[in-house]
């Protein structure tokens, strides 16, 4: 049996990066959208986490980092559905299509 | 910094208010004078110009008798001067007094004519209704004639030059409901204005080489013939003329412009559209000579270039001779008399031309300073006295008048004397001035004086055609309408003004104001008199034979002479020059090419401009849709291929 390296987990934060953008960029649900943002941030941490442990074993920077990105995705999540919010209380919607009042 | 010199206090304060106290009328008229003291503002502006003008008499008194000589040299004193706009050491603009004889003479005329006209305007323009206006703007001209003939440095000079331009604009077109008063200011406003763009220019060359704007210090550096100033603006030439003489001509064309001398006379006669004081005060004693006060002032400087001293005089004939043929044929006496104005402006001009500096032969310096002050009185006196006609008669033609004198009595002896002033029978104030002027130019240049002498009866011949005109002729029309000569406040004026054109001539001018400041001992020559006198009695008799009963006498000299006299009365077709070159050549070289090149390429530039912007607005518009996942889509392929750049193409 052979021990995961840097590699696979690499390969394990790319793809969820990329089903996070995917989403991000498919779903035309706001709240499905949101979620996908987790999905890009998490890979970040994985991303963080890797790197740490097998590049720099002896340092702790990696991991810091990742607890202040957890700690901001609490945040913007906290701010994201409170725009939510109102946006259906005005829309009476959470579509994302029908939040296009900012065009030219 | 201001300097108040060796006079102590008193002396400057005074000096202050004499042009002060009318601009505080100005302000106060101007600001009040519609609602709160409207019954009062005459009374209030005349009392303000009265103190003025007592003060400047009490100036004149000492400066002439008690402090104005230094070892029997009358000094150019500066009792006031601080430096107001300074752009380097030795070149500023200063706001300042110069006190020397030609200043203070011109202090006592404008205020003193000033008060006439104040007192006189009292009746003459009672119960119109913008009668605080009038007296504000008489306050603003006052402020700023007296201003430019104390100016101790040459740009406050153009500064208060430029201000009676705008009070004399404002005072012809102070009828501004009449479509002809309004095109006459603007008429008198942009000739003067163009004239003043070339004093602006000669000011300029003249302080470039002195490397000054004060009076004294440039006159003093460009006469001088040693100072490097004075080398370096004659060294330097344009066209084969020196600088020198470039700045003195353009100076002159400003002072042309301003005393309406041909061929920038044009604005003159129409200026008469303002109400018949005005015409007094500005067009006939006070601002009209602003031009003769200028190259008086700068006289010593004039004096050391032969060709525009040349140029002074033969403009100044030509203006004279030319004006007086004019004036013999005019029926609207206002313009008689505006076309006498500037006949006897360009007597005074070619007498500075004439003149040489210092000693005997500044004769024709003294004689132009003796004109100008006894025409100052005879002229303001004729004009107001034509007022009181034109207000017992309604009209300025003269076919509406006739027989007048035993309605205006008061009127008729002092349009008289008036008459005889300016036409130069002894002993009227006219007479001397008039003979030293005509002394002068016997001594310099024959050609001038023979021109002048003939013009000097033409003066006689057309100022009593017009008296004969108005006082007898046809007995009068019954004027069962009629309401005496206008008071009191009216006749005032006229007797002063009588009495001071009748013994003027006797004041001993030559010792006062002269090129250098020393008297100049003027000598009487009897038989030299007798000319000019023979000329003007002829000038009256042939009037008298004219006009004085109605007859058909001068219509059938003007029907023989019909070449002539078409064109006199048509004023030489001057203004259909200035309209032929304006509208015909101006309009179609200049104007349309100009206004094409605006349309079109200026124009076209700015709209090609929107037009490009609009258009690409328009294609990349459909960019910011609103929709948040498309931005995601542009921001995620900016990454990528700034990820790809860096990665494979920049390494």
């Amino acid at each position: 049996m052979m021990e995961p390296g840097l590699y696979h987990v690499l390969i394990i934060s790319t793809a969820l990066f990329f089903i996070g953008v995917f989403g991000f960029l498919t779903r035309r649900n706001l709240i499905t959208m949101l979620m996908s943002i987790e999905l890009v941030l998490n890979s970040v941490n994985i991303n963080f986490i890797a790197f740490n442990k097998y590049a720099w074993p002896n340092k702790l920077d990696g991991l810091f980092f990742s607890i202040f990105v957890i700690a901001i995705a609490a945040a913007e999540a906290a701010v994201a559905i409170a725009i939510i919010i109102n946006l259906y209380r005005s829309h009476q919607s959470i579509d994302v299509e029908n939040a296009a009042d900012l065009k030219f | 910094m201001l300097g108040v010199f060796s006079f102590g206090i008193d002396l400057g304060w005074a000096l202050l208010m004499i042009p002060l106290l009318p601009l505080l009328g100005f302000l106060v008229l101007g600001l009040f004078g519609r609602k709160q003291i409207k019954q009062s503002s005459g009374i209030f502006a005349t009392s303000l110009v009265l103190v003025s003008a007592f003060l400047s008499f009490h100036t004149a008194y000492g400066y002439f008798f008690k402090y104005g000589k230094l070892e029997g040299v009358y000094q150019k004193i500066i009792p006031i001067q601080f430096t107001w706009l300074q752009f380097s050491p030795g070149v500023s603009i200063d706001m300042g007094i110069l006190l020397d004889p030609i200043s203070v003479m011109m202090l006592v005329v404008v205020t003193l004519i000033s008060l006439m006209v104040h007192i006189y305007s009292l009746a003459y323009l009672k119960g119109e209704e913008r009668f605080p206006t009038y007296y504000s703007f008489l306050g603003l001209f006052t402020f700023s004639m007296l201003g430019l003939v104390v100016a101790s440095n040459i740009f406050q000079m153009y500064i208060f030059w430029e201000l009676v331009g705008v009070s004399s604009f404002l005072l012809i077109g102070y009828y501004y409901d009449r479509p002809s008063a309004v095109a006459a200011c603007k008429k008198a406003f942009i000739v003067t204005r163009f004239a003043d763009l070339g004093f602006l220019i000669g000011i300029l060359i003249l302080s470039f080489y002195a490397g000054t704007l004060d009076f004294n210090t440039l006159i003093l550096k460009l006469t001088t013939t040693s100072t490097p100033e004075f080398l370096s603006a004659t060294a330097a030439s344009f066209m084969g003329i020196s600088a020198l003489t470039w700045a003195l001509v353009l100076v002159f064309i400003g002072g042309a412009g301003k005393s309406a001398l041909f061929p920038l006379h044009v604005w003159l006669p129409d200026a008469m559209e303002g109400p018949t004081p005005v015409s007094a005060l500005i067009h006939a004693a006070t601002m009209v000579v602003a031009g003769v006060f200028l190259v008086a002032r700068l006289f010593p400087v004039f004096s050391m270039s032969a060709p525009a001293l040349e140029l002074v005089a033969f403009v100044g004939i030509i203006s004279a001779l030319f004006a007086a043929l004019i004036a013999c044929t005019q029926t609207d006496i206002k313009r008689v008399l505006a076309y006498s104005t500037m006949s006897q402006i360009g007597f005074m001009m070619f007498a500075l031309g004439v003149s040489g500096s210092g000693g005997e032969n500044g004769l024709g310096f003294t004689a132009a300073m003796f004109h100008l002050f006894t025409h100052a009185l005879f002229k303001a006196l004729l004009f107001l006295g034509a007022g009181a006609v034109i207000h017992f008669i309604h009209s300025n033609e003269m076919k509406d008048m006739g027989g007048l004198r035993k309605y205006l009595p008061i009127t008729h002896i002092t349009f008289l004397i008036a008459c005889l002033a300016i036409s130069g029978v002894p002993p009227f104030a006219g007479f001397f001035s008039k003979e030293e002027i005509l002394l002068a130019a016997y001594q310099h240049n024959a050609t001038i004086y023979w021109i002048a002498l003939i013009t000097s009866g033409l003066t006689a011949f057309y100022m009593f055609r017009l008296y004969f005109s108005i006082f007898w002729n046809k007995e009068s029309l019954a004027h069962e309408s009629a309401h005496g000569e206008g008071g009191f406040a009216m006749m005032l004026p006229l007797v002063l003004l009588s009495v001071g054109a009748a013994a003027a001539g006797f004041i001993p001018f030559g010792d006062f104001v002269s090129s250098d400041g020393k008297p100049l001992e003027s000598v009487f020559h009897w038989q030299f008199s007798i000319a000019p006198i023979a000329l003007g009695l002829a000038g009256i008799f042939t009037a008298m034979w004219l006009y004085k009963k109605q007859n058909n006498r001068s219509d059938t000299i003007a029907h023989s002479l019909s070449g002539l006299y078409k064109l006199a009365f048509h004023k030489f077709y001057v203004d259909e020059l200035y309209l032929f070159i304006t509208k015909k050549i101006i309009f179609n070289l200049v104007g349309r090419p100009a206004a094409w090149f605006d349309k079109n390429v200026v124009n076209g530039l700015v709209n090609a401009t929107g037009n490009s912007t609009l258009f690409i607005s328009e294609k990349i518009k459909g960019f910011q849709s609103g929709k948040v996942q498309q931005y995601a889509i542009y921001f995620l392929a900016g990454v990528i291929g700034l990820a790809i750049l860096f990665i494979y193409v920049w390494k």
